[in-house]
C-alpha cells in the first residue's frame, strides 16, 4: 500500500487504510456506509440552497459549503441526492475525514489521495475526478476566506 | 424458456412489443422460473441501498467491459459473467436501472451483441418501480451458477467502430448528447476542462437528438407516435437508412439504439461506442462546432 503519512490526517489515514484493508466485493459496502452516515444540512442551509456552492464535476448533482471559524478550523457541509449514492460516499468520505479540523491540514490533503481508497476498479474515473473537485473546491474556499 | 409478452396495450404499437415488460407484469412473474432479473445503474452504488427482490446486479464498469482493452468483455469472459449470475441462454432476462433505463438500455444492447435470445427491458426502470412503491430489498440473492455457452460477440450488425463512421460520413448520424456537448461549448468547465476529450463538437452532419427525449417524465418511453414525431418528423429518420448513434462513450445512445431498432423497427442501426471520448481525440477527424449540423 501507497501512503504518505506526512500528508494525509490521521482520521483520513484511518478511512484509507479501512478501505486498503477489504476486499473489492465489501468496499461498495464501506463506501454505501459513508452515504448513509453523511449528516443533513443544517435549517440554515437547506432553507437557502442559494449559499451552497455547485460541484458541476460530479456525475449527479451534490452542492457544498464551508465555513472557517475563528479558531482556524473549518467546518464542511454537502448536499446530494439519495438517488446518488456514490457521490453522498464520496462527500461523506471527505465529511468524515476533513470536518472540524485546521484549514492547513485540510489545505495539505494531497489532491490525488481518493487514489488511495483503492476505489479504481469499482467506481468509474469520471466519478473518482469528481471527489477530487469536491477537495478542490474546499480548499479554494478556505484560501477565499482567508484573504478577508 | 421464454415467459409469456407483456400485452399491455401501449406495447403493442411498438415494432417489437416483446422488448419490453410494465412494473406490473415484473411484479405478476417475479417468482416465475425462467426469469432473472439484472439491475444496471449509472451510480454503482444505487443496487446496494435496495432492488428489485430477487434482482442480480450487472455492473457497466467492472463486469460488461474488458479490464485492460477498450472493448467490451469477450465471449468466453460474457459465458462466465452470465454463469456467475445464474443466467442461462434460456433465461428470460429483463433489465432495469436508473436514469431512464440508460445504463440497463447499454447493458441491453452488450447482452445484443452476444445474441441473448430473451432479453428485455422494465419500461420506467427503477424510477417507475420505487414511485409506484413496490417492494424492494437489500438482501442479494445466491442464485445457483448456470452454464451459458462461450457465443462469440457480432461486432458488425450493432455495433460501428471509427474506420466505419469515417466511411458513412453524409448517412445519417444521431448524435445523442446534451445540446452544449453537440455544439462544443460544454468542454469549458472550471477545473476539468476536458471531459475525456481533447476538442469539443459533433461529427459533420449528425443532427442533434439528446437521448432523454424518448423518455417521458415517468421515465418510461414514449409512446410510437411520439418517437414517430421526433425521429421521423424532426430528425428525418425513415425505415430504409442505415444510421449510426453516437454519444461519449456509447451509454445514452444505446438508449436511442434501443428506440430505432426495436420500437421503431429500423432495421439498420449501429452504436459507435467509440463516440466522443474517440473522435473527439483522433487526429485528422473531422469535427464541426455550433448548432449548424
Amino acid at each position: 500500500m501507497t501512503t504518505t503519512p506526512d500528508t494525509l490526517n490521521p482520521r483520513l489515514q484511518e478511512i484509507a487504510e479501512d478501505f486498503a484493508a477489504l476486499p473489492d466485493s465489501e468496499r461498495l459496502q464501506l463506501l454505501l456506509e459513508f452515504a448513509l452516515d453523511l449528516p443533513p444540512l443544517p435549517a440554515r442551509y437547506a432553507e437557502h440552497p442559494d449559499l451552497l456552492e455547485p460541484v458541476p464535476e460530479c456525475q449527479s448533482p451534490l452542492f457544498l459549503a464551508v465555513e472557517t471559524d475563528d479558531d482556524g478550523s473549518v467546518r464542511l457541509f454537502f448536499d446530494a441526492p439519495q438517488e446518488a449514492p456514490t457521490t453522498r460516499g464520496f462527500a461523506g468520505i471527505l465529511h468524515a475525514g476533513l470536518d472540524g479540523l485546521d484549514a492547513e491540514q485540510i489545505l495539505s490533503t494531497p489532491g490525488e489521495f481518493s487514489a488511495q481508497l483503492g476505489l479504481q476498479d469499482l467506481v468509474s474515473p469520471l466519478r473518482l475526478r469528481g471527489m477530487a473537485a469536491m477537495l478542490a473546491r474546499i480548499k479554494r474556499q478556505i484560501r477565499e476566506q482567508r484573504q478577508h | 424458456m421464454a415467459l409469456p409478452y407483456d400485452s399491455a396495450a401501449k406495447f403493442q404499437d411498438y415494432a417489437r412489443p416483446e422488448m419490453l415488460v410494465s412494473t406490473e407484469w415484473l411484479a405478476e412473474h417475479l417468482q416465475d422460473p425462467g426469469l432473472v432479473v439484472a439491475e444496471s445503474d449509472e451510480d454503482v452504488l444505487l443496487y446496494e441501498t435496495g432492488h428489485i427482490p430477487g434482482a442480480v446486479k450487472l455492473d457497466w464498469h467492472t463486469e460488461l467491459n474488458d479490464p485492460v482493452n477498450r472493448d467490451y468483455v469477450d465471449g468466453a469472459g460474457f459465458a462466465r459473467l452470465m454463469s456467475d449470475k445464474g443466467i442461462s441462454r434460456d433465461t428470460t432476462l429483463v433489465l432495469y436501472g436508473d436514469r431512464n433505463n440508460w445504463w440497463a438500455a447499454y447493458a441491453l444492447w452488450v447482452c445484443t451483441l452476444f445474441g441473448h435470445p430473451d432479453v428485455r427491458l422494465l419500461d420506467g426502470g427503477r424510477a417507475k418501480w420505487i414511485a409506484e412503491g413496490r417492494e424492494v430489498t437489500t438482501q442479494v440473492p445466491q442464485r445457483p451458477r448456470s452454464d451459458y455457452p462461450v457465443v462469440d460477440r457480432d461486432d458488425s450488425t450493432f455495433r460501428a467502430f471509427r474506420d466505419q463512421v469515417q466511411a458513412h460520413l453524409g448517412k445519417p448520424l444521431i448524435d445523442v448528447r446534451s445540446p452544449g456537448e453537440y455544439t462544443g461549448e460544454l468542454l469549458h468547465m472550471p477545473d476539468y476542462p476536458q471531459e475525456g476529450a481533447l476538442r469539443g463538437g459533433h461529427i459533420p452532419g449528425a443532427t442533434s437528438i439528446p437521448w432523454a427525449r424518448a423518455a417521458a417524465d415517468d421515465a418510461t418511453f414514449r409512446a410510437r407516435n411520439e418517437l414517430e414525431a421526433i425521429y421521423a418528423g424532426e430528425a428525418g429518420l425513415s425505415p430504409d437508412h442505415d444510421v449510426v448513434v453516437y454519444c461519449r462513450i456509447g451509454e445514452r445512445s444505446s438508449h436511442t439504439w434501443f428506440v430505432l431498432h426495436h420500437l421503431m423497427g429500423y432495421p439498420h442501426v449501429r452504436n459507435y461506442d467509440g463516440s466522443w471520448t474517440e473522435w473527439g481525440n483522433s487526429v485528422r477527424a473531422p469535427i464541426r462546432r455550433g448548432e449548424a449540423p
